[in-house]
């Protein structure tokens, strides 16, 4: 209904109709648009550095861009690209497999989104005020407390703003899976991408506080004349670390198990067959988010942490490649058999297993706390972890788009495009981070500027680049597809994939109230259990009713534009007092509108029976 | 209980009787937190050596907040599993951070 009636009314009103938007599924686009963009000037980033390493002893850029390009392509790519696309996929797509016709602080999600895209905005206008951060994605003290400038600041206020919205975040999916079930829906009738969101959720509760804290001391340190991580002073630059990691190693998981989530949906659906092992993926996802927590010093075997302590997080680690190890072999189990159907979501999928098994093994490698110390801080890392995030995360994020397009725009993704965009990301992610392995092991550090030339390291390099390219290139088919598939495509039915969970008993897009009537689950894949009793549909739970909706509301953009100024505010007052009148003109917006939220009742909005049924009449409850 | 075969008194008593027994147990509860005080302000005052004095008040803290979250809160109740996993959780991942820090990095 809304969203017709905003086509109507022309670019203003939808512009302004998705500034003040609390529905789920307009912020899941705005996640993924704010993502998408984040994601490719991230993916430009690390054109840059691998076209500065194409050959020995290059100066396409100068050593100080170089580090902002490293600093900037990591923390990009993770805060930026990585997490929002993952917050745009649980967002479309949760509340529908749950039977929730909205997450359950629709008002928080909005702030979360808003949060975190004017952090985002705040780490790269620094690009523009004289010099990027430049200390590595990890931001280690003391390079990071000395590095002169404003580059750190920037890092460390928006990193702090965007933390706040995936906070946010976490909490408002871990409230809505615990409450807002339909009917019947256990936790283990739960679709796994589900499951892995809930986990996830806890991860990101759990986890952010850590960062905010160390990011705190950092901004005191760098703003305010603190001394935490200053030795000289009776300070500790170690502290950073633990705070860093204890919040960055759940982080890399708090990426992954999304998309393994959204590939045990995929795998199933295309091949016809339920889960292999559903309880056991349940109990693997759980134990990883558990395990999560207690790896984190295998960062920092380098450090000096004593061999008791190295040894106890070199177990610790190894061990998580006993569940991740059963995920792999179920979605296989779940393939084995089936009826497969080859589609790019699938394609990517399939491709996604030896790729991320890469990428675990070369894990379980560098866990060895002995012979980490050969490989830390070479290529070999950072082949590792391109392995997992590409090979997982990035490969991951591709098939949940082919397969929940429809679901979020009413069409499908074309399929041949899909393909050809795979093959060159595909081989293009190997040829440049397998034989980055290999470099490390020849010697070659990570974070240089440049490499020597007669060290055997140049023919390596340049595959690396060649490899880069071929990725960009897919990335590019990826987008082209985007534009033709909005063009050209005709809209599908609401389950064009004779899928098996909640979200595709609905019409896509659903409307924005989603479900006419709640469902009612009667078991694992509650639709595939409804069509193999020969039904179309799901039987429904209540009577048909009115629904009670939440009202838009502009202050969520409100609270973080202030938050934003604010932001400017704090880095800039070290050199003059008098910007500290943007911290009193932000902190007033953010603080009025809180309390304009809280002092006006808001109670939301009734759609009324006659509405709905004049809908179902038009063939939207089909 | 079955709400089925139960008449609206016979539904009352059996309310009353479960209010009669919640606050039986949280005037007790509250008179332990009230005695577990006074001999946390006695050990202080009669100055018993630290060896002994610091471990007791923090055990003593403890129970307290236990007593705080199970029967004035009502975690003891039904339906408040994940409320307990999640925190359980969360100071499992607090007292990993603090034993870390004191032995890790501070000794």
């Amino acid at each position: 209904m809304s969203t017709a009636l905003a086509q109507n009314r022309g670019l203003g009103a939808m512009i302004w109709d998705y500034l003040t938007t609390v529905d789920h599924k307009k912020i899941a686009h705005l996640y993924l648009v704010a993502g998408g963009f984040f994601f490719l000037i991230g993916g430009l980033e690390a054109m840059l550095i691998r076209i500065q390493l194409m050959k020995p002893d290059n100066d396409f850029i100068s050593a100080g861009l170089y580090n902002e390009m490293i600093t900037m392509h990591g923390t990009t790519m993770i805060f930026l690209a990585a997490m929002p696309l993952i917050f745009a996929l649980m967002n479309a797509v949760v509340p529908l497999q749950i039977g929730a016709r909205d997450v359950a602080f629709p008002f928080l999600n909005s702030l979360g989104f808003w949060l975190f895209l004017f952090g985002g905005v705040i780490l790269n206008v620094s690009w523009f005020t004289g010099g990027a951060p430049d200390a590595g994605w990890t931001n280690y003290a003391p390079l990071s407390t000395v590095s002169p400038g404003h580059g750190v600041d920037y890092y460390v206020m928006g990193l702090q703003i965007s933390g706040a919205g995936t906070l946010i975040g976490g909490i408002n999916f871990l409230v809505t899976i615990v409450n807002m079930r339909a009917p019947g829906m256990t936790y283990m009738r739960m679709p796994l991408f589900t499951w892995a969101v809930f986990v996830t959720s806890a991860l990101i509760l759990f986890a952010f506080p850590a960062l905010t804290v160390g990011l705190f001391l950092m901004m005191f340190d760098r703003m305010f004349g603190s001394v935490f991580f200053d030795t000289a002073a009776g300070g500790n630059a170690i502290i950073w670390e633990h705070l860093f990691w204890i919040f960055g190693h759940p982080e890399v998981y708090i990426l992954i198990l999304p998309l393994f989530g959204a590939f045990s949906d995929i795998f199933s659906t295309f091949s016809k067959k339920r889960l292999f092992g559903y309880s056991a993926m349940v109990f693997a996802t759980v134990l990883i988010g558990f395990l999560g927590f207690m790896v984190w010093a295998h960062h920092m075997f380098t450090v000096g942490m004593g061999p008791i302590a190295n040894s106890i997080f070199a177990v610790a680690t190894m061990a998580i490649a006993v569940p991740t190890g059963i995920k792999i072999f179920n979605w296989m189990f779940t393939m084995w058999g089936g009826n497969i159907r080859m589609t790019a979501a699938m394609l990517w999928s399939v491709a996604f297993i030896p790729s991320f098994t890469i990428g675990g093994m070369t894990g379980v490698m560098l866990a060895a706390a002995a012979a980490d110390y050969q490989y830390h801080d070479t290529y070999f890392v950072v082949g590792h972890f391109h392995y997992v995030i590409v090979g997982g995360v990035v490969f991951g994020l591709f098939a949940a788009l082919h397969y929940w397009w429809p679901k979020m725009f009413g069409k499908i993704l074309n399929e041949k495009l899909g393909k050809l965009a795979f093959w060159p990301f595909f081989i293009g992610f190997h040829l440049t981070f397998f034989i980055q392995h290999f470099l490390g092991l020849m010697g070659m550090p990570r974070r240089y500027w440049v490499f020597l030339e007669g060290q055997g390291l140049e023919a390596g390099n340049l595959i690396s680049t060649i490899g880069a390219f071929l990725m960009a290139i897919g990335t590019v088919i990826f987008l082209v597809n985007v534009v033709y598939t909005s063009v050209k495509a005709k809209k599908v039915s609401g389950d064009p994939w004779d899928g098996r969970t909640l979200e595709w008993s609905i019409p896509s897009p659903p409307p924005h109230y989603n479900f006419t009537q709640t469902p009612l689950v009667r078991g694992l894949d509650p639709l595939w259990v409804e069509k193999s009793e020969g039904k179309k549909g799901m039987t429904p739970a209540e009577p048909l009713g009115d629904i009670h909706m939440p009202n838009a509301s502009i202050l969520p953009f409100l609270i973080s534009l202030g938050l934003f100024i604010a932001g400017f505010g704090f880095i800039y007052q070290v050199d003059n007092k008098a910007w500290l009148i943007l911290v009193f003109l932000g902190m007033g917006l953010t603080l009025g509108s809180m309390l304009t939220r809280s002092l006006k009742d808001d109670l939301g909005h009734h759609i009324h029976k006659e509405e709905l049924e004049k809908d179902l009449e038009k063939g939207a409850g089909e | 209980m079955d709400n089925q075969s139960q008449t609206p008194q016979q539904k009352v008593e059996f309310e009353r009787k479960q209010h009669k027994e919640e606050m039986k147990q949280q005037v007790i509860s509250f008179a332990l937190m009230i005695l577990f005080t006074f001999i946390a302000f006695g050990m202080v005052l009669l100055d018993i050596g630290s060896v002994f004095l610091v471990p007791t008040l923090l055990l003593l803290a403890v129970v307290q907040v236990l007593f705080q979250l199970y029967y004035f809160m009502h975690m003891k109740n039904k339906g408040h599993d994940m409320v307990a996993v999640m925190m359980y959780g969360g100071l499992a991942v607090a007292i990993l951070t603090i034993i870390a820090f004191t032995t890790i990095i501070w000794w």
